[in-house]
């Protein structure tokens, strides 16, 4: 493997003002030191045997002497672990945090300013999300991570939804951006969606996605509430739930639910998974995941599974995402050699091994990365995972963007759109109701600060 | 012992006077009873003394713990709806699970009591199951029982040809399916404990009523009831302390919904504490238990003192 070094880095950035930019950043020919890294448990089989021989050679190459753990996300491990950390002032030097727990940490984590924008200046810049995640109070406080990030797209039964419902999802997103019709693309919005959910209902597989308390029923809301230009609240802290639009999506949703499963409320993140693998449902919002589980145990239902673009609404058109980051902890005693080794990690090709070692589930927060193979070449389908990147006009949310981050977290982890769409849709509340509520919820974020 | 032994004695003691009193206190039995206590009261001290404490800490303090805000986020937690819900379901999931485990149990330990000895062992045995198994596993497998898309009880109820149920997507369901996995693990406690207090019950009591004519409701009503009244208060408080603090069975099955409705003091602190970053209010819902067990063990307590006076 090419070993590069920060300074080789910055000989293939082209300009001048790359190399200012890291003026007092020295890569530095150390002595032999330590480094602990604390990073996500990946789920793919084979990815953490990648990811840990990249970061041994590096650390042979660079004298640093490197412990990884693997922390599970399962149980929230990883996130106990994070808090653990922060609370004790002691453990791994680099963190990989997950979606939010970054900024919860920030005043005790290292600027890494200088690494991002050298990634940056050589690669483009990082997608919106990515930075509202990792930029706060005029500094990167977190490196975003390409382990573990991951983004909601329609997952669909291509062979159900054209026999049930006369829509052909390969052909309005084909395995080919230049060949897309910008009228079929224009015409797949959440009505044409409602129309086709309910056709396959009638069909016997309905469209299946949670409405719980967990991730995935936030990263599909939050895009619907998104689509109609409802966010709940600003980024000066207005609190802005409280419109008609709001109220036009729950009555939409009102009307979906109809034609989704009923214990939709009860689901978990992996239900949705299990729900297109079983064969009963047509379509999820789902990272590959799914796919991947279905392709191991049952092969007939991945060729068939389409990923591809969400629906538009009237003010555009909106993706989920659950972004990872890395950081490194104030009280690091190698902070250098961590910033290295987020650097190195950030290359391209050391980008693409990691893509490749994760079949494609790896969401890289830089666009300019969208051009990795594995999404055209993995199969089945042929061209099946081509859209998981982002090809058109959709845009990346978590929900409880655009508010200052202590609040969006708060929209996100306390369940806030879930809760509001469910006390309608299940528990009988009115829309206006449940509006008011998710205001005076809102209001009580605000008071904590 | 030689007088020589006594006369070093004698001067060692004018020599150290400290160091004999020292000798002499060690050997009392009350300094040895500490002593052997210590570790105990060490780890005790250190594991649930310093964390109480540094709770009580955390919960007066503002969001960044950059402040002390005194009785703020309890008045804060007071006007939150969910908080509300909060409280009633642990209230409810309490009393409900309580009740239910201390009558299922002492039924239990009733009728596993009136059989043969060789039989009690195995039926004594076959009860404590749900009980030694670790509760996040048993969890688990109460989870695919009640799975909201594959659940194994529907298959069965589909079998008799009985409606399925949303055991965990509607809240009362929800509610009485997280109550049901916590009577199912806790009853074999109480049988237990009601099993060996019938057990010390003479038998002769039993048999003099019998002679007098009473009958299994009387027997039951003026004997066993009476005799078991201590351990049925302990028990009561134990299991009470238990259930207001669970966790492992919300977080597995339904993470505090649908809509909330499931969350209990443990699970909802956990969710302000570490998924949201406000580790003082998580502090200040965790501590609102204390004085509702600290008053309910108190008046167990002093009933059972009172009743052995």
């Amino acid at each position: 493997m090419e070993q590069r070094t920060r300074r080789d880095f910055l000989k293939t950035t082209a300009t001048g003002a790359a190399a200012a930019a890291v003026a007092g950043f020295p890569h530095v020919a150390r002595a032999q030191t330590k480094l602990t890294f604390g990073v996500w448990d990946h789920w793919v089989p084979g990815a953490n045997d990648v990811l840990k021989g990249i970061v041994m050679e590096w650390g042979k190459s660079n004298r640093v002497d490197i412990s990884i753990d693997f922390i599970t996300s399962i149980g929230n491990k990883l996130d106990l672990t994070s808090a653990a950390e922060y609370r004790a002032g002691s453990g791994h030097d680099i963190i990989a945090f997950g979606t939010w727990y970054g900024t919860l940490y920030k005043d005790k984590l290292e600027t890494v300013s200088d690494v991002v924008e050298s990634i940056q200046k050589q690669y483009g810049k990082y997608n919106d999300n990515a930075v509202y995640m990792n930029y706060q109070d005029g500094r990167w406080i977190t490196v975003p991570a390409p382990i573990g990030s991951h983004t909601y797209p329609l997952e669909t039964r291509m062979d159900i939804w054209k026999k049930s419902a006369g829509i052909d999802v390969q052909d309005i997103f084909p395995a080919d951006v230049k060949k897309r019709d910008k009228k079929k693309i224009e015409a797949w919005d959440w009505k044409a969606f409602l129309a086709g959910a309910k056709k396959v209902h009638a069909a016997g597989f309905p469209f299946g996605a949670s409405i719980a308390e967990n991730t995935d029923s936030n990263d599909w809301l939050g895009p619907l509430f998104a689509d109609h230009g409802v966010f709940p609240m600003d980024e000066k802290g207005n609190i802005t739930i409280e419109q008609d639009a709001t109220l036009q999506v729950i009555e939409y949703l009102r009307e979906l639910t109809q034609y989704m499963p009923k214990e939709i409320y009860g689901w978990d993140d992996a239900s949705n998974n299990r729900w297109l693998i079983s064969g009963k449902g047509s379509a999820i919002i789902n990272p590959p995941s799914a796919w991947t589980v279905a392709k191991r145990d049952q092969p007939q239902v991945a060729a068939q599974v389409w990923h591809h673009d969400m629906p538009r609404g009237p003010k555009g058109r909106w993706r989920g995402a659950l972004p990872f980051s890395w950081g490194i902890w104030s009280w690091s005693k190698n902070k250098q050699a961590a910033k290295d080794l987020l650097l190195y990690l950030s290359l391209k090709e050391v980008q693409w091994k990691l893509i490749t070692a994760s079949q494609g589930y790896d969401y890289p927060q830089l666009p300019s990365f969208m051009t990795h193979p594995v999404w055209t070449e993995i199969v089945p389908p042929p061209g099946g995972q081509y859209n998981y990147p982002i090809r058109g006009d959709e845009k990346i949310i978590t929900a409880g963007y655009p508010a200052k981050q202590e609040y969006g977290v708060q929209v996100y982890y306390k369940w806030l759109l879930p809760t509001m769409v469910g006390k309608v849709t299940s528990g009988g509340t009115t829309p206006k109701d449940a509006v008011k509520w998710a205001a005076k919820e809102l209001e009580s974020y605000k008071q904590r600060g | 012992m030689s007088p020589t032994t006594t006369v070093d004695v004698a001067a060692a003691a004018r020599a150290h006077p400290a160091r004999l009193q020292l000798g002499r206190r060690l050997r009392s039995r009350s300094a040895i009873g500490v002593l052997m206590c210590l570790p105990l009261i060490l780890l005790i001290g250190g594991l649930v003394g310093y964390p109480f404490f540094y709770s009580i800490y955390l919960s007066l303090l503002n969001k960044r713990e950059t402040a002390f805000v005194g009785l703020a986020n309890f008045r804060y937690l007071l006007t939150v709806d969910t908080f509300w819900m909060v409280v009633q379901m642990s209230f409810l999931f309490t009393g409900l699970a309580v009740l239910w485990k201390a009558i299922l149990g002492f039924t239990l330990a009733v009728v596993i009591n009136t059989l043969p000895v060789r039989g009690q062992r195995i039926w004594r045995g076959l009860s404590l199951i749900p009980w030694v198994m670790p509760l996040a596993l048993s969890s688990l497998g109460w989870w695919w029982i009640y799975e909201p898309t594959h659940s194994a009880l529907n298959w069965i109820l589909a079998l008799l040809g009985i409606s399925p149920k949303p055991w965990l997507s509607e809240p009362s369901w929800a509610k009485f399916s997280v109550i049901l996995v916590n009577i199912w693990y806790g009853t074999p406690f109480f049988m237990i404990i009601y099993l060996a207090g019938l057990k010390s019950i003479p038998n002769e009591l039993f048999e003099s009523s019998a002679i007098d004519g009473a009958s299994a409701w009387q027997r039951l009503r003026f004997i066993t009831l009476p005799m078991l009244k201590n351990i049925i208060a302990i028990t009561v408080l134990f299991s009470t302390i238990v259930t207001f603090a669970t966790f492992d069975i919300i977080r597995v099955l339904t993470r505090g919904g649908p809509r909330q409705s499931t969350h209990v003091f443990a699970t909802y602190a956990f969710e302000l504490g570490i998924a949201t970053g406000d580790v003082p209010l998580g502090a200040a819902v965790s501590l609102f238990m204390f004085p509702i067990l600290a008053v309910s063990a108190f008046f167990i307590l002093r009933g059972i003192r009172r009743s052995t006076m």
